[in-house]
């Protein structure tokens, strides 16, 4: 293999871990704080990108507000969920809860379906990444789209990584984390601290939709289900709940994927099994995954 | 407390199922109403079309075609026809589902479709067990009908459709070298791309003119590495036979590469969603179809092009008038059978001969596959444009 090529294949790698790490950290955070999987997690990426497909193509606004628009109402449909799907069942057991999760992402996926259609839409993209806007460096033919992912991924890690470390919410949030009821006694509240993650956590998401449409410029529904499905699996592979392993995670996952094509090509057609050899692999051997909690899991 | 809570909650949720069946757009779609006790004046024909998933817009225009078939031609033996729709979902399983519900729940006595090799294999074998003619509108892997005496076809079948586009490649573009790009899930892919292989190497003389064949999953987004590796191959064609959306992507991403080799593709390119995804970087690419407005067409063509026009403010593609023959050949049958008893109308199928559509005459051969004439369409300026006719060869 020529040495361009290999690095050809390691910048490919790189636009597509970034883009698993950027939904994974979403997905992880909900989890480390609330101990929930939010299988709605890849629907409301979903549905982020039809805000801004409406917001650009119905309503013809500029990119800076369909964007903000899309990032807040998936945040607050995020609240939404969580107030009717999660909140009333917060006393019952953890799987009660999870059952519902996966009832959410169905209901959002038929709706998708019933609202938008099963006709796969294009996404319109700003010129800076319209086909065409590419660099190239050294023979490695490189999209600025790929520029821009891990940026706004490592952005994005760094303020939640402020907000949970550095601010009194994020305080709270690690409170609520280590003991639900204490936390309350202690005068914070609950209610209010569980919004807030499920809010972060969609607008997470959302942005991961956003960047998922610049990357991959069609959408449709059912889009959701894969990347929620990988960026699970990167969460789980760096240990569920902790923020940077779901970076790591998604940067590995991508890498392996990418390379596995690259170096065989006559298992290609095995890259989705690949993702969830990964996934069991990473539960039986390791499963609090990469860099995670080294306690046991109370379940 | 907690437990009428969560009986509640599973309520409201149980409320949403029967809403969501009711307001699919298209779903149970307009004539769907199967529910009503059933007329004796009333002959029932399934469809089982993809509405929903990855190959949604070749259903819902399959769909329009047979629905205006439906409105021009709605009776046969002094009976109504009535249509009713599954949504099989892109789904090998759905398909199946989607045909026993048809058999089973409304009684048909034929059904249509689907668009989708993969997909019409799966409901076929359905529809062999329970006795009840199919009739495809454009699945062309020749295992559709292979060994399943009661599944017929309107549309030509890979073996041609590969061997059409490997010398439009040889031929028209000087060809000498070729990387193919495929789905391995899809029937329809593998098999396109094997006779475009074996009809590309007895062209060229050369056993190493496919340079590499390279694989994908259904539902993959970024193929970057395969398209890395093809670029490395400099290859004078490209063949990626695929679903027009993943296709589009996979263009995009080879422009970005700065591929500049053609692409070449089969029938299921030719979606709107191909050209509106794929936007500038589709230009030039070419695919095999099975018919064209621009093509000079018969006068059941003329006929069918103004009404599809008037009914739906759009010109009809290749998808959308096959769903009209196919309509109409079973009514054909059934005209011919006298009788709407499916083993009638199975029987009355496998004689049709000379049968005037408006993707051409149809006649079925031995194996219910239809010898048709293709024609070739490229990407110019934003839309499909007629470039030739190939007659079967």
């Amino acid at each position: 293999m020529q040495l361009s090529m290999f690095f050809q294949h390691l910048a490919n790698a790189i636009s597509l871990g970034s883009l698993y790490s950027l939904v994974a950290i979403g997905y992880t955070m909900v989890y480390g704080i609330l101990r929930l999987i939010n299988f709605a997690h890849g629907d409301l990426l979903m549905l982020a990108a039809y805000i801004v497909y409406y917001g650009r193509g119905m309503f013809h606004l500029p990119w800076v507000p369909s964007i903000l628009l899309a990032i807040l109402l998936t945040a607050a449909i995020g609240i939404i969920v969580e107030r009717s799907a999660y909140r009333p069942l917060r006393d019952s057991p953890r799987t009660t809860i999870l059952i519902s999760a996966i009832g959410v992402s169905f209901l959002v996926e038929n709706l998708g379906l019933v609202l938008f259609g099963g006709r796969p839409q294009p996404f319109p993209l700003p010129v800076f990444f319209d086909s065409g806007s590419a660099q190239e460096i050294g023979g490695v033919r490189i999209e600025n789209v790929t520029f821009a992912i891990p940026v706004v991924t490592l952005v994005l890690l760094y303020v939640l990584l402020h907000i949970v470390h550095r601010t009194k919410t994020g305080m709270a949030m690690r409170a609520v984390a280590k003991d639900f009821d204490t936390a309350r006694l202690m005068g914070i509240d609950v209610n209010r601290i569980v919004a807030t993650t499920f809010a972060i956590g969609s607008a997470l998401a959302a942005v991961g939709g956003i960047m998922w449409g610049m990357k991959f410029p069609q959408i449709n529904p059912l889009m959701g289900m894969m990347p929620g499905m990988k960026c699970f699996i990167a969460a789980v592979f760096g240990g569920i709940g902790n923020i940077q392993g779901a970076v790591i995670g998604g940067f590995i996952l991508g890498v392996a994927e990418i390379m596995i094509v690259a170096f065989l090509p006559s298992i290609s057609g095995y890259r989705d099994a690949f993702a969830f050899v990964i996934l069991i692999g990473t539960l039986l051997l390791r499963p609090t995954g990469l860099i995670g909690e080294k306690v046991a899991e109370k379940v | 407390m907690r437990k009428t809570k969560f009986v509640a909650i599973v309520l409201l949720l149980a409320l949403f199922i029967p809403f969501l069946q009711g307001c699919g757009p298209k779903a149970t779609g307009e004539n769907g109403q199967g529910k009503e006790p059933e007329k004796p004046t009333e002959i029932h024909i399934g469809v089982y079309e993809p509405m929903t998933g990855a190959s949604a817009s070749g259903g819902q225009m399959t769909w329009e075609g047979i629905q205006l078939a439906n409105e021009m031609h709605p009776e046969v033996l002094g009976q109504t026809v009535r249509l009713h729709l599954e949504d099989n979902k892109t789904d090998k399983t759905e398909a199946a589902n989607a045909v026993t519900r048809l058999i089973d729940q409304k009684n048909v006595v034929a059904i249509i479709g689907s668009y989708g090799s993969s997909l019409s294999i799966a409901g076929g074998e359905v529809a062999k067990n329970k006795e009840i003619p199919v009739v495809g509108c454009s699945p062309t892997n020749p295992l559709v009908t292979q060994d399943n005496p009661y599944y017929f076809r309107v549309c030509f079948i890979d073996p041609f459709q590969g061997k059409v586009m490997a010398k439009y490649a040889s031929e028209n573009l000087n060809a000498k070298t070729a990387v193919i790009i495929r789905n391995v899930q899809d029937d329809y892919a593998v098999g396109l791309a094997n006779y475009f292989k074996e009809a590309f190497i007895q062209l060229t003389g050369d056993d190493k003119c496919v340079l590499a064949e390279l694989e994908y999953n259904t539902g993959d987004q970024d193929f970057t590495a395969q398209l890395t590796q093809t670029a490395s191959l400099a290859p004078d064609v490209v063949f990626a036979p695929g679903n027009y959306g993943d296709s589009a992507l996979m263009i995009r991403q080879a422009r970005s590469l700065k591929i500049t080799a053609p692409f070449l593709g089969g029938d299921t390119w030719e979606a709107p969603e191909f050209i509106e995804i794929g936007g500038v970087d589709v230009e030039g690419a070419t695919l095999s179809t099975h018919y064209s407005v621009q093509a000079t067409g018969t006068d059941a063509s003329k006929a069918f092009v103004d009404a599809y026009k008037a009914k739906y403010n759009k010109e009809p593609n290749a998808f959308a008038a096959l769903g009209y023959d196919a309509y109409l050949m079973i009514l054909d049958a059934i005209k011919r059978a006298n009788s709407a008893e499916p083993a009638a109308i199975r029987d009355a199928l496998a004689g049709t001969k000379d049968f005037k559509g408006v993707t051409g005459t149809i006649t079925m051969d031995e194996n219910r596959d239809a010898n048709k004439s293709a024609v070739i369409l490229q990407v110019k300026d934003g839309a499909f444009q007629y470039l030739t006719t190939v007659e079967p060869f």
